[in-house]
């Protein structure tokens, strides 16, 4: 039955989050960018909120309530309004735990989830871009061949959110040959992994605040255990997907975070005698942004919802995260222009969400709903 | 909860419409090169396809809202094509202002005519206020002078809701509509209009010498008369809440069968549309099109939000109007595109894809423009009156 509505429970959340995001993100947004980092204390105050915990099984140390991309996606919208690079390093666990969640083999849920169990945050990543031009998932190059029972993994990968700290890694490489979704397998690699280099962090555009590393793999010896979901492997799809259907939304989420900016700002600001807002050359571009808020929304939100049903949501999460990447750009961009030269000036957010805009759009695989 | 998935009745019910408009297709090409000729009422196949409405039956709380599904079947029928339909179903758009703004007596007496509402001018279009028609009141008698035009159904109509001014120096608050019937004499269809696209459509050019209606045919009755700005203007601009979304669904469903043309020409020529890669494993073309396939489902989506809020007795002032203002640029760039894609292949009267191009180009003007959308969402965002943001 098509729906828009949110249960109760999610519209709880909901609130919960817009409160958090704004009490808790936004005032520590902009130092946390200029600094490249993200508090310890901000880490453990989300964790409280059992982001990552909340929809583990019982038995695995959680808390037990149903796994639900829905209510993901409208908690990373949230979070993403609040600031996107904090969004991403307070959900940087989730990015190993879900998948391991949803593709994992038994051992290795109950070998794995217990970490996130506990009343410390704990950071483990997922490894999955790779520093090559015009990256793509499908052309992933790092390659893990056979030997004895196990494998060797040869490659390199960039971008690894919390690299820094994690504790271990789910890296995506290449079992069997050529280059389409079912040659893709998922490894679980230790941090301390012989042949594992875990390089400095990078220095980006945007999405500063969160800590991302290079990871060079040299013939780093994995035993058969460490294939995610055992023998039979994994649909590497789910794990695309969700990661896409994830952008999407925490790209709503800063495009939000953009027009909602915009709005008070063009009624206050005065130009030949009247509020700019009063324009039609900028009040239609706000109402574009939120034209275009709302169908980005809707797009990840199908995405999320077929990712919840089990449903194969290949298509639905590819056109939601094209779609919101190049639209939250242009939002971005506009804002820049109704700011004007304060768009350019870094006392206002708006040159951040810019960069973090063209950042976030390119980089599937750093969050998952 | 959140969810897109159609029930086993909602695709019962869609799948039924489709069988329908791919018969209606089939005729499309006709009626555009032969514009002075109106599609029957009718098919002639129609008697190999029983009613859908059988189909209305024994829908459940599980299934998806009226409004929601309507919004679908329109698409649905307009997938076929714009204007022919298996059976033509009675009623215009008058009918709804009728129902929004007519007393009991007045929806009573007319509820079994098709009506046709005029507001467009040949001076006045998206500024509904500047109306010129005048009414005035001899005795028991309105007397209506002046032309309107772009009259959606105005030939087949049996009567029209038309807007004409009681009181000029009043602005908007003169503006009140009146029920006026075929056959009243000084009420003239002067012809038909000639358009770029949905040539088959019945748009009409009405004038108004002198026609007098009796005093009740004034919609709403006298009661909206002393009160400025309420009753008639306010009445029937409501009905537009209902129709926008609407208007988006029709343009969506004729963009959608620019897609399928599109995707089965392509895959003809081996190249198929797949889902998975990114910019470093897909050509320029897959790419193209499946930002113009984003475009189409961002779209609809917006027009299925509109109408889910309506289906919950929600406000969607905010939302018909994004539904419109998205549904009106979407469709506009996904046939441009679709015909970008294929080339002369796309401009061969041939095929429909350029006739798809032509009708739904008027999406984004007729019940108000993509501006206008922008202006009333802009205004709600802003916080801003009619006044404020003009």
């Amino acid at each position: 039955m098509i729906s828009f509505g949110p249960t109760e429970e999610q519209s709880v959340a909901r609130e919960a989050m817009r409160e958090f995001a704004t009490r808790a993100m936004r005032p520590i947004a902009r130092e946390c960018d200029e600094t490249a980092s993200v508090p310890e204390k901000f880490l453990q105050s989300v964790w409280e909120l059992g982001l990552t915990a909340t929809q583990i099984p019982e038995a695995y140390g959680g808390a037990g309530e149903a796994r639900s991309p829905v209510t993901n996606a409208l908690v990373l919208e949230e979070l993403a309004y609040g600031d996107v690079s904090l969004a991403l390093a307070a959900l940087t666990p989730s990015l190993f735990a879900n998948v391991i969640l949803d593709l994992g083999s038994e051992e290795q849920k109950q070998a794995y989830l217990p970490l996130f169990g506990g009343e410390r945050f704990h950071a483990a990543s997922l490894a999955m871009i790779e520093p090559s031009p015009a990256f793509d998932v499908l052309s992933t190059r790092t390659a893990a061949e056979p030997k004895g029972e196990g494998f060797v993994l040869s490659g390199r990968k960039s971008f690894v959110p919390l690299g820094d700290r994690a504790s271990h890694f789910l890296v995506v490489a290449r079992g069997g040959a050529g280059f389409g979704f079912d040659a893709l397998d998922a490894f679980i690699v230790p941090r301390d992994a012989q042949g594992l280099t875990i390089a400095e962090p990078e220095k980006n555009l945007g999405l500063r605040a969160l800590t991302t590393v290079g990871l060079v793999l040299d013939r780093v010896e994995l035993p058969a255990a460490a294939r995610l979901g055992g023998e039979r492997g994994i649909d590497a799809r789910r794990l695309v997907n969700a990661s896409r259907a994830a952008l999407a939304i925490a790209l709503t989420g800063l495009a939000r975070a953009v027009s909602e900016y915009c709005i008070p700002y063009a009624k206050d600001r005065v130009a030949f005698g009247e509020a700019i807002a009063k324009k039609q050359a900028i009040a239609f571009g706000l109402a574009d942004m939120r034209i275009e808020t709302d169908a980005m929304r809707h797009l990840a939100w199908k995405a999320a919802s077929q990712l919840e049903h089990g449903l194969d949501a290949t298509k639905s999460a590819q056109l939601a995260r094209d779609y919101a990447a190049e639209e939250c750009m242009k939002i971005a961009d506009n804002g820049v222009q109704v700011l004007g030269g304060h768009g350019y000036i870094r006392e206002h957010p708006v040159e951040m969400w810019y960069r973090n805009a063209r950042t976030l759009g390119v980089l599937e695989g750093t969050v998952t709903l | 909860m959140i969810d897109f998935e159609l029930t086993p009745k909602d695709r019962e019910l869609l799948e039924a419409i489709r069988r329908e408009a791919l018969v209606a297709r089939g005729y499309a090409r006709h009626y555009d090169e032969n514009e002075h000729e109106f599609p029957p009422d009718e098919l002639p196949e129609a008697k190999d396809f029983p009613s859908v409405f059988s189909l209305f039956a024994g829908r459940g709380k599980e299934d998806t809202g009226m409004g929601v599904m309507s919004m679908l079947l329109t698409a649905g029928q307009t997938w076929g094509d714009y204007s022919v339909r298996m059976r033509r179903g009675k009623g215009g758009l008058g009918n709804a202002a009728l129902r929004a703004a007519g007393t009991l007596a007045q929806q009573e007496k007319w509820k079994d005519l098709t009506l046709a509402m005029a507001i467009t001018e040949p001076g006045c279009g998206s500024d509904p206020s500047a109306v010129q028609m005048t009414a005035v009141l001899d005795g028991e008698e309105w007397v209506l002078n002046g032309e309107k035009i772009f009259v959606t159904t105005g030939c087949r109509a049996d009567g029209v809701v038309v807007w004409a001014t009681i009181d000029k120096a009043a602005g908007r608050a003169g503006i009140k509509s009146f029920l006026v019937e075929k056959g009243t004499p000084g009420f003239i269809v002067a012809h038909k209009e000639k358009k770029l696209g949905i040539r088959a459509d019945d748009t009409a050019a009405y004038v108004f010498k002198d026609c007098r209606i009796p005093r009740a045919n004034l919609l709403g009755g006298e009661e909206t008369i002393p009160k400025a700005g309420s009753g008639g203007f306010r009445g029937v601009m409501k009905t537009f809440n209902m129709t926008r979304p609407a208007v988006a669904a029709i343009g969506l469903g004729i963009a959608e069968a620019a897609l399928d043309f599109t995707r089965d020409q392509l895959r003809e020529v081996g190249i198929e549309i797949e889902y998975g890669g990114g910019m470093g494993s897909q050509s320029a073309v897959v790419r193209r099109f499946q930002r113009l396939e984003a475009l189409y489902e961002a779209a609809m989506l917006t027009v299925l939000h509109a109408a889910y809020l309506s289906d919950h007795a929600k406000p969607n002032n905010t939302e018909a109007s994004i539904a419109k203002a998205k549904g009106g640029s979407a469709v506009r760039e996904i046939t441009q595109g679709c015909i970008e894609i294929l080339g002369p292949l796309g401009v061969s009267r041939d095929h429909l894809l350029e006739k798809w191009f032509r009708d739904v180009r008027i999406t984004d003007i007729y019940e108000g423009t993509g501006q206008i959308q922008r202006l009333i969402i802009a205004r709600d965002i802003l916080g801003y009156s009619s006044a404020q943001l003009r």
